[in-house]
């Protein structure tokens, strides 16, 4: 059953285009023949569901840009002529606007599953920082698309995210008025915005192709840790995992559309619906939900350089992952300790997430100060002690095995 | 299987927590208003046209002498889904306004009466004019007002929100603040030209207390209560900043039903797919 | 596998078409809105509603151009000179038959009025030019009479006309 068949063409036509460009061949021992390891769990969907959303977004991008106007006197007004005017304009705007976050909370799951597994380790290093490049791709294009309807928050987001970099020394100052393109956020930021904001997207699908190219290359780690070493250890892509993948797809969408269509506003800000004002600040500005932990590092320093360093260094530190975490066995399943560490990094993120919500004063500024610690803390200090210090369980000769082994569920 | 369902719960668990509303108007000194009945609320929730055009009533004839209403045109009065105003009574009530426009043919700006297709004319020519005959205070937009107010909802309600759909804190603070004027407390120092409202951000507001009991007389017999006006005029402007909330709800109801035989059938499927690999 | 009985097969084909239709179902569902999204929206139909021109200012000889719907509309006083040329012809000689009095409203056949783009390619003509001092086409020259209708050069069509009605003597409302 598990035969993985490679392609052979049928028909003349088929034989004449095999020799002249294998792109069926290629599809079909990437997405058909594809050999997958049998006991992947339910957290191995993302993968999928994330290419879904990365279409979703470019998509309705595509067409809101048909009907947006990336002017300091129109975005915002268009927006509203979007959702009231435009044929199943609005629709399309939630879509885009909500499809945003919901393109995070699936890269979040996605970055924890490759954590808990130890998803990064030799042969996948490669594999893992050209997720983290599309991480911060998507940051940067998310943060991009916010600024575009031009509303408070849109125009204090620029501003502040903006002048993170005039922390830079000497020419700091230099830099932040060429990224704006004037003395302060106005016209000219908001069309370079726009500019990118259309052109990273595509950058992304550029790095998720070499993302998809590297796990072809390695093969798709799984809840063991242990390599596939037989037919029997694995099941071909089509049908089994574009299946459950399927399956995961549609669940995610009842998740999406349960805010697109019933709290459409919930994930944004009512202040975005007041137009840009650069008289006025806000009296509680803070990013979208998915930057807030990031957020919180940067506030927890009272240093201003020192906190856009940490804040960077937070993200950066991700792509050195697969060289902090010392041991050898990957999957949390076989690390006792590893696991509650794990556990407690998720939690410090979720932490560091509502403490950046809350006002940068008090008791907030000393628990974002103790939990920025212990995020660096497990990168830095937990990860390479545990691996030489952690007694970890025996692992199965084989994932077939493991399956076996009473397990009845993959 | 066991840490599978903790890894499960736990992940759940983050994504419940992390979303989150940012309080617009979280100054210091804001009182949660408290909680109105709306028809509009819930998954199923559709507008009372009644009250909505009772709503217009009210904006005509009290809050547009200071505020507009930009982003809404004449014919969406008569759009499904809103007050439903018959296309007759919306080209009456436009012909009402005076629309500037030209330059005609020998280069003047004028006025000419409303057009179904026009939107709604702003009662000061630009911002300035606008603070002017304010005190100094700009009588903001109302097209989207119902949708660029809320208040903090805090810890767990924000999570909980999530499932009860509760999303109508706009509205109700909008309601609390057209009926919280008082009397300031002893000693507070009143800037000229400034009221008092219980749940304004700080209190300290320059719309002066804009609604009077009898002050709009209802064609309906709806009594004139300031409570009844507030609800009202407040239901129009939920409209207003969500004009297709009707179409989003349906179309949300047939998306939902969709996607769960979708999801069952897929399931299914799975489950045999996968049966063939076990055996 | 091997020992699946026909039954089962029946059952499990069953799954996978009613599966892949309803997904099918899904996908064309979904690409109604994009599909939608790009027919005029509700502003623009709104804009495009009838507009009335008043005539009284356009002397005899005259032409005014109006806007409807983006399209300009050519108003033509026509002088007398104009409509006996325009009625002159032989109808069926013409390339795209039709006489001058199914183009004017009765009792108007002074007021011509035309959606001012060329049946060609969609440039505008210019009035009083070409060889019968109507409508000349500078793109490619298609050349109308005072009628506005095609008498040479590749336009395949007369210029339309644009629903209208005369709601007074002196006032016309176009759509």
């Amino acid at each position: 059953m598990s035969g993985h068949s490679t392609y052979q063409p049928q028909g003349a036509f088929m034989k004449w285009m095999e020799r002249r460009l294998p792109i069926v061949s290629l599809v079909h021992s990437s997405f058909v023949a594809y050999p997958t390891p049998r006991n992947l769990n339910y957290w191995w969907t993302f993968g999928g569901i994330l290419s879904l959303m990365l279409m979703v977004q470019i998509i309705t991008g595509i067409v809101l840009v048909m009907h947006y106007t990336p002017h300091e006197t129109l975005a915002f007004s268009s927006i509203e002529h979007i959702m009231r005017d435009v044929n199943y304009g609005w629709l399309i705007r939630y879509l885009h606007a909500n499809g945003a976050a919901m393109f995070f909370l699936a890269v979040y799951i996605h970055i924890f599953r490759g954590m808990y597994y130890g998803s990064y380790k030799d042969p996948r290093e490669v594999l893992w920082i050209l997720g983290v490049i599309i991480y911060v791709l998507m940051m940067a294009t998310g943060f991009m698309g916010y600024v575009l309807p031009w509303g408070q928050m849109s125009f204090w987001a620029a501003t502040v995210i903006t002048n993170l970099f005039s922390a830079i020394p000497v020419v700091g100052e230099t830099i932040v008025t060429w990224l704006w393109g004037g003395y302060s956020v106005g016209n000219p930021t908001l069309q370079r915005f726009f500019s990118l904001h259309y052109l990273l997207p595509f950058a992304i699908v550029g790095v998720v192709v070499l993302h998809v190219w590297a796990l072809h290359v390695v093969g798709q780690n799984n809840p063991t840790g242990v390599e596939p070493k037989s037919e029997k250890d694995t099941v071909p892509f089509t049908p089994h995992a574009t299946v459950k993948d399927g399956f995961m797809m549609v669940v995610f969408l009842i998740v999406y559309a349960w805010f697109v269509f019933y709290l459409p506003n919930y994930l944004g800000h009512a202040d975005n619906y007041i137009p840009a004002n650069p008289a006025v600040t806000p009296a509680h500005i803070v990013p979208e939900w998915y930057y807030l932990p990031f957020y919180a590092i940067l506030r927890a320093i009272p240093d201003k350089l020192m906190g856009v360093i940490a804040l960077f260094a937070s993200i950066l530190i991700l792509a050195f992952l697969p060289w902090l975490d010392t041991s050898k066995v990957r999957s949390a399943r076989y690390r006792p300790l590893y696991r509650q560490f794990f556990w407690i990094f998720v939690a410090v993120c979720i932490g560091l997430g509502w403490l950046g919500a809350k006002p940068a004063e008090g008791g907030y500024v000393i628990a974002a100060r103790v939990l920025t610690f212990y995020y660096f803390a497990h990168f830095l200090i937990v990860l390479p002690l545990l691996g030489m210090f952690e007694k970890t369980r025996p692992l199965p000769n084989s994932i077939s095995e493991s399956v076996l082994g009473g397990q009845s569920k993959a | 299987m066991i840490k599978h369902r903790a890894f499960l719960a736990l992940a759940v668990s983050a994504f419940l927590a992390v979303p989150f509303v940012a309080p617009a108007s979280a100054a210091e000194g804001q009182v949660p208003p408290p909680r109105v009945k709306w028809s509009f609320a819930g998954p199923f929730g559709m507008f009372d046209r009644a009250q909505l055009q009772r709503g217009f009533k009210v904006y005509r004839e009290v809050c547009q002498s200071c505020h507009s209403l930009g982003y809404v045109a004449f014919r969406n009065l008569s759009e499904p889904g809103g007050p439903e105003f018959t296309p007759a009574q919306v080209n009456a009530i436009a012909a009402e306004y005076k629309i500037p426009d030209g330059p005609n043919d020998a280069g003047d700006m004028f006025e000419r009466p409303g057009r179904s297709a026009d939107r709604f004319p702003k009662p000061f020519p630009n911002d300035n004019a606008a603070r002017a005959a304010n005190g100094g205070a700009l009588p903001p937009d109302l097209s989207v007002i119902a949708k660029a107010r809320t208040y903090e909802r805090g810890f767990p309600w924000f999570v909980i929100d999530i499932f009860t759909q509760y999303q109508e804190q706009g509205p109700d603070y909008l309601v609390a603040l057209l009926k919280g004027y008082a009397e300031p407390p002893a000693g507070m120092n009143m800037p000229d030209g400034m009221s008092y409202n219980h749940f304004f951000p700080g209190h300290l507001i320059g719309m002066p207390q804009p609604l009077q009991d009898d002050q709009v007389t209802y064609d309906d017999g709806t009594p004139g209560t300031v409570d009844n006006y507030a609800k009202d005029v407040t239901a129009f402007l939920v409209w207003t900043a969500e004009p297709h909330m009707e179409a989003r709800k349906r179309i949300g109801f047939q998306t939902m039903i969709f996607l769960l035989v979708f999801a069952g059938l897929l399931y299914f499927t799975k489950k045999k797919v996968w049966a063939d690999a076990h055996a | 596998m091997t020992t699946m009985s026909s039954a089962e097969h029946t059952r499990r084909d069953f799954l996978y078409i009613a599966t892949g239709a309803v997904g099918a179902v899904g996908a064309a569902a979904v690409a109604w809105p994009l599909v939608s999204q790009m027919n005029p929206d509700a502003s623009t139909v709104a804009a495009g509603a009838p507009i009335e021109v008043d005539l009284a200012p356009v002397a005899e000889g005259q032409v005014i151009k109006v806007f409807w719907r983006g399209k300009p509309i050519f108003i033509t006083h026509r002088t007398k000179k104009e409509i006996d040329d325009a009625r002159n012809v032989t109808v069926a000689s013409l390339p795209d038959p039709q006489s001058d009095e199914q183009r004017v409203k009765p009792g108007k056949d002074q007021w011509l009025v035309l959606v001012g783009i060329c049946t060609h390619l969609g440039c505008i003509p210019i009035a009083h030019q070409g060889s019968y001092d109507g409508y000349f086409c500078p793109c490619h020259g298609s050349v109308y009479d005072t009628s506005g209708r095609i008498r040479s050069g590749p336009a395949p069509t007369n210029l339309p006309l644009p629903p209208y009605e005369f709601v007074s003597d002196t006032k016309i409302r176009i759509g």
